[in-house]
């Protein structure tokens, strides 16, 4: 949103010459001479991509460039972090700075086409919410009418939300500001009745930014569709392959019950699927052009989706998001990995 | 060099011919044209550059995305305006916005700047160091600071729409705002607004009149107090001639917001607070610059005369002071109006907000900024020619 990035980036369009479309096929290549993965991550999103106290990246986005590390090296710790603005993170990825865009970056058509990517699987099915103080008393975004509204600049969010308010005929005043953190203090000054962005990034607000998490509530209705999925390049059908496949396995894990702390057993498993998943049954790993201890590697060190998903956002972390539609299919959500055979 | 007249090269009588490209003239044309040539070409590169490269990554270019539905709302419009008009209408509510707040600004900097700058050279110990004070306080604050702080103490410091300050009836202030009722007189309100611009036409012709009897004959004439009358009562007179309405529309608290009234917002409101008060700063100093820059043989001749120090100062001063202060002033003018474009940090919905966003969806981002460019050029350049042509007016006439 900052106008000098977007002229720096405009500008950058200006001097380098035409697109180089080497990069087909060779990314796998590259990354394992190169000896570790280059990962585009977020500059600082609790849950997602975000340094801890002792300057590790720690997030959902950051556990599937781990992953994959994991996949192709066997070694979770060879990845290397890129943080991304908003506006950079396409550029990014196309201009081959980073092998994976692993930064809360919203499944759209327009980006899978016309941007040059290719989204892998969705690790996080987000949408559009509301958050009031919880003295307003409030059931329904339905009853939002004539509320003063705070929002970002940038991104669909604005949009949305005069969408939602023109399709239920009612009338709202945004305030809308450029950064994030002035947002949230707009909000909690009491300027706005009400904060509207992704429901995960306002359970960050709630559980970091304000005094007493208690005095504030989500309210239920999500009013976009927001799936969040790690992307690549378009055109690199093998790294492409062994991303999603990377990702998928973590779920595979998760809907089969091993974890990171039963993978070991899991190898004397019976079930002719989880011995395939952790390289029991040679197979898999080879069609990927992997080794056969792929997957196990990424169960050991990463561990299964469910676990990736507590430890960062769910009740295990201060985000206390429940699974909801990120809960695997067999438990009424939308987490499905097609089949390991 | 460069003044050296051409004749002096040319080749008199029988003095051997130069080769044209040894001759002085028509070297520094070439030169000039390769400069010339090369900053062209150097331009047809990076705009043929970019137009291939955004062709070639299926980015959209072209300003027909002016004509498309914008889909969001702002929150505040001097024109109608909702989320299903166009992108150019959202757009012209931007370059309005920063309008309103620009010419505002200007106006309040100016006034306050002058009493400032006057009050530094005060012989009041205390307001003139209250004003130096000011001054240097403010102007060593980066504005964008003083911005957050302005808006944070609005929205921090005032109580909430239900717990409203109500100094006076129909009056509000909240961290949503100032609300004011507005009278809601219907055709009443439009006769007097033209007795008011009546009145002041009459005034300023009364003043000119005054003006020029005074140089010629010398006497004096109180224009001040007839104009003041003509301003005052003309409207007054409209008003009773309406029917003395007295219907008031104030604001009331329904749901999360007062309705009704004029409501002047808390982004507005921290915007110009802090442009006028940074800008307040500079035009002091040049506003102090300007009257010392008088000699002070003059003011000792106006006391001489018997004129009061405040008449000094208005008569003999602060006229002559003006022909310094004018040209730098014009400068705190296009940098208060530049200087607007931070409103974004603080959610007003000037131009660069909603351009910003509307470059968010389009993507458009060359076309975004060319326009927000284009504006702002446009509104600097009239700000600087108006200033120009007030400074050829009370420039000396036939000086230098």
């Amino acid at each position: 949103m900052k106008p000098l990035s977007r002229i720096a980036a405009v500008a950058g369009m200006a001097l380098v010459g035409g697109i180089s479309s080497a990069f087909a096929g060779d990314t796998f290549d590259a990354v394992k001479e190169r000896g570790e993965v280059i990962c585009g991550v977020h500059t600082g999103l609790y849950g997602f991509g975000a340094p801890d106290e002792k300057g590790n990246w720690t997030g959902l986005d950051i556990d599937m460039c781990r992953a994959v590390a994991d996949a192709v090296f066997g070694d979770a710790t060879k990845v290397k972090y890129v943080p991304l603005s908003a506006q950079a993170r396409l550029t990014a990825l196309q201009s081959g700075e980073v092998d994976i865009l692993s930064r809360n970056t919203t499944w759209t058509l327009s980006r899978d086409t016309a941007n040059g990517l290719n989204f892998t699987v969705t690790t996080y099915y987000d949408g559009q919410g509301f958050m009031v103080k919880k003295d307003l008393d409030l059931k329904s975004a339905l009853e939002l009418e004539g509320a003063t509204i705070c929002v970002q600049t940038g991104t669909t969010t604005e949009v949305n939300l005069a969408d939602y308010f023109r399709a239920n005929n009612m009338k709202f005043t945004p305030v809308t500001i450029e950064k994030y953190e002035e947002v949230t203090a707009a909000y909690l000054s009491g300027r706005c009745d009400a904060i509207t962005s992704d429901a995960s990034q306002l359970a960050a607000i709630r559980a970091n930014d304000t005094p007493d998490p208690a005095d504030h509530v989500i309210l239920p209705e999500i009013i976009s569709k927001e799936p969040l999925a790690p992307a690549v390049r378009h055109g690199d059908d093998q790294w492409f392959d062994i991303v999603r496949w990377s990702i998928f396995a973590t779920m595979e894990a998760e809907e089969k019950g091993v974890t990171s702390a039963n993978v070991e057993e899991a190898k004397k498993s019976t079930d002719p699927t989880v011995q395939r998943l952790v390289g029991a049954t040679p197979g898999m790993g080879a069609n990927l052009g992997l080794d056969e201890a792929w997957a196990f590697n990424i169960i050991k060190q990463v561990g299964n989706y469910g676990e990736i998903y507590e430890r960062n956002v769910g009740m295990d972390s201060k985000l206390e998001l429940p699974r909801g539609l990120n809960a695997m299919w067999t438990k009424g959500g939308l987490m499905y990995s097609p089949a390991f055979r | 060099m460069a003044s050296t007249p051409p004749s002096a090269a040319t080749p008199r009588g029988n003095q051997p011919k130069v080769v044209w490209w040894n001759d002085r003239r028509y070297r520094a044309i070439l030169y000039q044209v390769l400069v010339l040539g090369g900053v062209f070409l150097l331009g047809w590169y990076l705009v043929n550059n970019t137009l291939t490269n955004l062709a070639s990554r299926d980015i959209a270019t072209g300003l027909g995305f002016l004509e498309r539905e914008a889909g969001f709302d702002v929150s505040e419009s001097p024109i109608e305006y909702s989320p299903a008009d166009t992108y150019f209408r959202v757009l012209v509510v931007g370059v309005l916005n920063t309008l309103k707040v620009s010419i505002i600004g200007i106006i309040l900097a100016t006034i306050i700047g002058v009493i400032a700058g006057v009050a530094r050279l005060s012989s009041n110990w205390l307001i003139a160091k209250f004003a130096t004070f000011y001054v240097e306080g403010l102007r060593n604050v980066p504005v964008l600071l003083q911005l957050f702080f302005w808006y944070s103490l609005i929205t921090e410091g005032l109580p909430s729409p239900r717990q409203a300050f109500n100094p006076i009836t129909g009056v509000f202030l909240s961290n949503r705002g100032f609300g004011i009722p507005v009278p809601d007189w219907g055709g009443t309100m439009t006769a007097m607004l033209v007795a008011l611009a009546a009145g002041i036409l009459a005034a300023w012709g009364i003043a000119r009149w005054a003006r020029r009897r005074q140089e010629q004959t010398g006497q004096i004439f109180p224009s001040f107090r007839i104009g003041l009358a003509l301003i005052i009562g003309l409207p007054l007179l409209a008003w009773l001639i309406g029917g003395a309405p007295t219907a008031m529309d104030a604001p009331e608290l329904k749901g999360f917001n007062f309705q009704g009234g004029a409501t002047l917002s808390p982004e507005f409101a921290a915007l110009l607070i802090g442009l006028v008060f940074y800008t307040g700063t500079y035009i002091a100093e040049i506003v102090r610059g300007g009257i010392l820059a008088v000699s002070h043989g003059q003011t000792e001749a106006g006391l001489a005369l018997g004129l009061r120090k405040s008449l000094v100062m208005r008569l003999i001063l602060l006229p002559q002071a003006l022909r310094v202060i004018i040209p730098p002033l014009t400068s705190q003018y296009l940098n208060l109006t530049k200087n607007s474009s931070l409103a974004v940090a603080i959610g007003y919905p000037d131009l660069v907000s909603v351009a910003n966003t509307s470059i968010n969806q389009t993507g458009q981002a060359i076309e975004g900024v060319a326009i927000i460019m284009l504006v702002y050029l446009t509104v600097s350049l009239s700000i600087s020619a108006f200033m120009n042509w007030y400074n050829r007016r009370i420039e000396l006439k036939g000086g230098r």
